[in-house]
């Protein structure tokens, strides 16, 4: 029976895919767009969705810290093997660090989130014109970064699912009951 | 004599003092200054007019023959964005092409007693005079004094955010003006 991630880790895996694929769309369309009631409208969206993937990656990491997952296949070489822990521990960086960036961001800028409207969330930074548009590059550069972690992410699970054909792609799928 | 040299100087002193009213006239630009602050989706937004004119005449002792006008230079805004600068400008806001300048001449000053006041004036925006009322304190500092005052307006009353701004969900309507103006005394 092969081993499964659990369905936490799943769930979690999932569900914070989801949310990062519909913000970094979400990311790149706002910041072109004019100024207009919608605009301050998908930006607080857009803030209030990063706060919560960041609640739920701190649980990842939590999870991860105290859950091993399954053992990587036989048949990969010491490199492939490096490459892919190296991989997996960065996109856990990038996903602790960009909605980190993000919230400094707006503090720097002088825009307080308030979480769905209802929870303010405190501005770790005094406003700062220079520091802001020093991390909205910086934001900008990690998701360029994640951009391309994931290609090689998406790449990778896709390559040992239909040419090495093992289980690394199917053991994070929902396991179906028999 | 001595009584009747007594009594004058006396009434001297008495005389010299009531004719000697402190009036505060010379505002010190430097030391005052206009903040606003108003809910944008729920958070709280604040900024400044850098520059603004302001004509003072104000005796402690006689708050009644007080009189102030300011005058404020819009496009001195400073929202916290350059995007939100430009943005304040335009027609849809408060139009600084056609109208640079926000007024208020006040109309009677009653005392309260303490160090409060009760400032009633009309306040001028975008083309729409409205009949305010501004509480005030003063405090003497030395040879200054400070005049802190806050009014609550609605920015719809003066068609400030029309379009697609003119609902109330995303900038809300009430706007806090604080009015901070140091002045020293002739």
């Amino acid at each position: 029976m092969p081993a499964h991630y659990t369905p936490t880790a799943k769930t979690l895996h999932w569900v914070i895919a989801m949310l990062i694929f519909g913000m970094l769309g979400l990311g790149f369309y706002m910041t072109g767009l004019d100024l207009s009631p919608t605009k301050l409208q998908i930006y607080s969206w857009h803030k209030w969705v990063g706060v919560t993937v960041f609640m739920l990656v701190v649980v990842r990491l939590a999870w991860r810290v105290t859950h091993r997952p399954p053992a990587l296949p036989s048949h990969m070489a010491p490199i492939e093997r490096l490459a892919a822990h190296a991989g997996h521990h960065l996109l856990y960086v990038l996903m602790f660090a960009i909605p980190l960036t993000g919230w400094l961001m707006s503090s720097a800028k002088g825009f307080q989130t308030v979480w769905f409207g209802v929870l303010p969330i405190p501005d770790l930074l005094a406003k700062d014109k220079a520091l802001g548009d020093l991390l909205q590059t910086v934001h900008l550069g990690l998701n360029l970064l994640l951009i391309a972690i994931l290609l090689a992410h998406v790449g990778a699970a896709l390559k040992h699912h239909f040419f090495d054909k093992d289980d690394v792609l199917t053991r994070m799928l929902p396991r179906r009951r028999a | 004599m001595k009584r009747t040299a007594l009594a004058l100087f006396s009434a001297l002193a008495f005389a010299s003092s009531a004719a000697h009213a402190v009036e505060y006239t010379q505002v010190q630009a430097d030391k005052s200054q206009i903040r606003f602050g108003y809910q944008q989706m729920g958070v709280s937004m604040d900024g400044t007019f850098g520059q603004f004119t302001s004509q003072l005449r104000f005796d402690p002792a006689a708050p009644e023959t007080a009189a102030a006008t300011i005058e404020v230079a819009l496009a001195s805004i400073d929202t916290g964005s350059e995007e939100g600068d430009e943005e304040a400008a335009r027609k849809t806001w408060f139009n600084t092409k056609d109208f640079p300048t926000a007024r208020f001449e006040s109309t009677a000053v009653k005392a309260l007693g303490g160090n409060k006041y009760e400032v009633a004036g009309k306040l001028t925006i975008k083309g729409t005079t409205q009949n305010v009322v501004v509480p005030a304190t003063f405090t003497p500092q030395g040879t200054t004094g400070v005049f802190d005052g806050t009014l609550t307006i609605k920015r719809g009353d003066f068609s400030i955010g029309e379009g697609a701004w003119k609902a109330f969900d995303i900038v809300a309507n009430d706007v806090v003006i604080k009015f901070l103006i140091t002045a020293a005394a002739k």
